[in-house]
């Protein structure tokens, strides 16, 4: 076991991958010599070589072409976008062309291809680097969007998607890669996707949530705690598709939900899972369940971000709401 | 103009540009010879089969068009007038060269393997369409202009990695030409020098858009220079010229010299799709009179029976053949079983996630009754 930061547990799969698998290919903009803009990539081309680890040209859609065209060949594409909001540059390729590869051509194709790609808020970040979109691919048949809260969960997850034989989006929260370190198992482990972490049990009020709202949801529960209140914390870690079943079994104990997100209420996938619990569990309610998530407006000027990204306290606030309803 | 001793000519940078991409011709209109240095290196039996292919591809078009009348065929492109820029290109390919068409593109998939009958179920709308067999390197057609060209940079790097000895080809059109993933893609294997060939068939016309308003550039081969890779334009109603370009293409990229983009002037003389697009609306009688008298196959057929290789009865055979094998695979295809939701869903992911596999039981149930 070691300690480690999120970005170390990211480049300590992606090691393990392209050791493991010589079809892995990982490639982006400065991924290469650079070793990345977050070091996600260090040492690995050195390691390995520039046939495995390579730079491209600046063009997100073309990197999408890559990962298309070297998936068809055979290789196990684990192209980088640099942030995620410059996915819309590529947003054909993911969601027109590889999330359709397998059924467009009745099974004859596929797309083993993990994309990754750093986003959210809380570190100032310029405009267009830090939005929540993951609400727009979670609503595209055929692709997988994973997003780790803790360097444990982002290995056994991220060596998870790398051979899972369709397209995975793996989205790294920006503000997680380096603030905590925690105990990671050398070598190679598997977590399977779809499944969700229940990262704290309670038996009165469940938070559903993913990415950095994990921990402002942790922070919130322990907040709770002090007034008496019991909380289960579920880590999504993948979310689409959603895992129903330990939604369900929590809020069958629990009796109260909230969904916990960073995007915007118009955005994310906090209504979908509001939406599955409504269909499945109703009868278990004693309260409506209620979201957190951000004001429907543009991802905020940096400046802006402290006022306008949910945190614990909003958390504490809207649980105290459905529990107290 | 204070502290410029003269103007900086651009213009006369433009036009020695523009000057470098003459039109590549062999045969003229009467099938006649005018370009030997250039004649590639074809047998008699080679040229009669190409010619066979050129003249069974416009029957296709000819039955595709009346069967999508008929309602037995779908989404169809016409080809008619494309025959040299289509077949005379997949005719200089190798079986290992893999195949990224456009929607228009679908006889270098046939020729390069694909049966009829799947053919014609991707027009229906068919799932079974796109089950290119195993061995057939042919990608489903693309709907998405400009996608093939990002994804041909991809299998043609990844050729270049394996080591293997074969191309990536795509096709677009003059209107593709405009795409930002068109840029991309001759960008990207340029930058990898990867062995691809980018073809753009112009055929002037983008649905009713013409050519003139895609771009200021003179020609659509000059792209190339962008990207720093070699443009040819050639006389896309020539068989030889296609062939030629596209084998010379062929030997750069598989010798590691990188890709090139090969422009074809062309014309089609339907429709832009069979879905309701009218011709006569954006095009006038004279311009299509003109391109009629280029039609490829007419030059072809002079130059084979000057040639003394080819007559009115081997071309009959081929016109028979055609026929029978297109109502053969309109036969098979009618044969295949009717799509369930439950075979949509099969294909999704090689695992059905939660959602998928609940839902599958629902149409599993509906369709047992």
């Amino acid at each position: 076991m070691a300690q480690m930061t999120m970005i170390q547990a990211i480049n300590d799969a992606l090691r393990i991958e392209l050791k493991n698998d010589p079809n892995v290919v990982l490639f982006g903009e400065d991924v290469g010599n650079n070793g990345g803009v977050f070091r996600a990539t260090e040492g690995l081309q050195a390691e390995f070589g520039e046939d495995r680890v390579f730079d491209t040209p600046l063009a997100e859609s073309g990197i999408g072409g890559l990962a298309v065209g070297l998936g068809l060949q055979g290789y196990r594409p684990v192209p980088e976008i640099q942030f995620f909001a410059f996915i819309f540059e590529a947003m054909d390729s993911v969601c027109g062309q590889l999330s359709r590869i397998r059924y467009r051509s009745g099974g004859r194709f596929t797309a083993p291809v993990t994309i990754r790609s750093p986003f959210g808020g809380g570190v100032h970040t310029p405009e267009m680097h830090a939005d929540n979109i993951e609400g727009l691919f979670a609503q595209t048949p055929g692709m997988k969007v994973v997003i780790p809260s803790t360097p444990y969960d982002a290995k056994g997850l991220l060596i998870a998607s790398i051979r899972d034989n369709d397209p995975v989006l793996f989205l790294e929260h920006m503000k997680l890669y380096r603030s905590f370190r925690e105990e990671v198992p050398e070598g190679e482990y598997t977590i399977e996707l779809g499944k969700a972490d229940v990262k704290r049990e309670g038996t009165d009020l469940s938070i559903v949530t993913y990415g950095a709202m994990v921990h402002a949801s942790l922070k919130a529960a322990e907040e709770l705690e002090k007034e008496g209140h019991s909380v289960e914390v579920i880590d999504l870690r993948t979310v689409s598709p959603i895992d129903i079943e330990t939604i369900v079994a929590s809020v069958e104990k629990t009796g109260r939900a909230i969904v916990v997100q960073e995007a915007q209420k118009q955005a994310g996938i906090a209504a979908n899972v509001v939406a599955e619990i409504s269909d499945r569990c109703i009868l278990s309610l004693e309260a409506p369940v209620l979201r957190v998530a951000a004001p429907d407006t543009i991802f905020p000027f940096p400046a802006a971000e402290s006022v306008w990204l949910p945190n614990h306290k909003d958390i504490v606030e809207t649980a105290k709401k459905v529990i107290e309803f | 103009m204070k502290g410029t001793k003269a103007l900086i000519d651009g213009v006369q940078q433009l036009k020695a540009v523009e000057e470098q991409f003459q039109t590549v011709q062999i045969l003229n209109e009467e099938g006649e010879v005018v370009n030997p240095d250039l004649m590639p290196d074809l047998t008699d039996e080679q040229l009669k089969e190409l010619m066979s292919r050129m003249v069974y591809t416009r029957v296709l078009d000819q039955r595709s068009i009346s069967l999508n009348r008929q309602g037995r065929l779908g989404f169809y492109a016409p080809t008619a007038g494309q025959e040299a820029s289509q077949l005379a290109s997949h005719y200089a390919l190798e079986k290992e060269d893999f195949i990224l068409p456009g929607y228009r593109d679908v006889p270098q998939m046939i020729w390069h393997g694909v049966p009829l009958w799947q053919a014609f179920l991707w027009s229906r709308g068919h799932f079974q369409g796109g089950q290119m067999p195993e061995g057939v390197n042919v990608f489903p057609p693309q709907i998405i202009i400009g996608a093939q060209y990002i994804q041909c940079a991809g299998v043609a790097l990844g050729m270049k990695k394996r080591g293997v000895k074969a191309v990536a080809i795509t096709y677009t059109g003059d209107g593709g030409a405009s795409q930002g993933d068109v840029y991309e893609g001759m960008n990207f294997a340029g930058a990898y020098q990867a062995p691809a060939i980018f073809v753009v068939q112009n055929n002037r016309f983008a649905i009713s858009t013409p050519v003139e308003k895609q771009s200021a550039a003179k020609t659509i081969a000059q792209k190339a220079v962008a990207a720093g890779i070699p443009g040819i334009q050639v006389d896309g109603m020539d068989p030889l010229a296609v062939y030629a370009a596209t084998r010379t293409a062929r030997e750069r990229a598989i010798n590691g010299e990188g890709p090139t983009l090969i422009e074809t002037l062309t014309f089609r003389y339907g429709p832009h799709t069979m879905a309701g697009d009218d011709p006569t609306r954006y095009r006038t009688k004279d311009l299509e009179n003109e391109w009629e008298k280029k039609d490829p196959i007419v030059r072809f057929r002079k130059f084979l029976e000057a040639k003394g290789i080819w007559n009115e009865e081997e071309e009959n055979k081929v016109i028979e053949q055609a026929k029978e094998e297109i109502k053969e695979g309109i036969k098979i295809a009618d044969g295949a079983p009717k799509q369930q939701v439950t075979d949509l869903m099969n294909i999704m992911f090689e695992k059905m996630p939660f959602n998928l596999a609940e839902q599958f039981e629902i149409y599993k149930e509906k369709e047992s009754k």
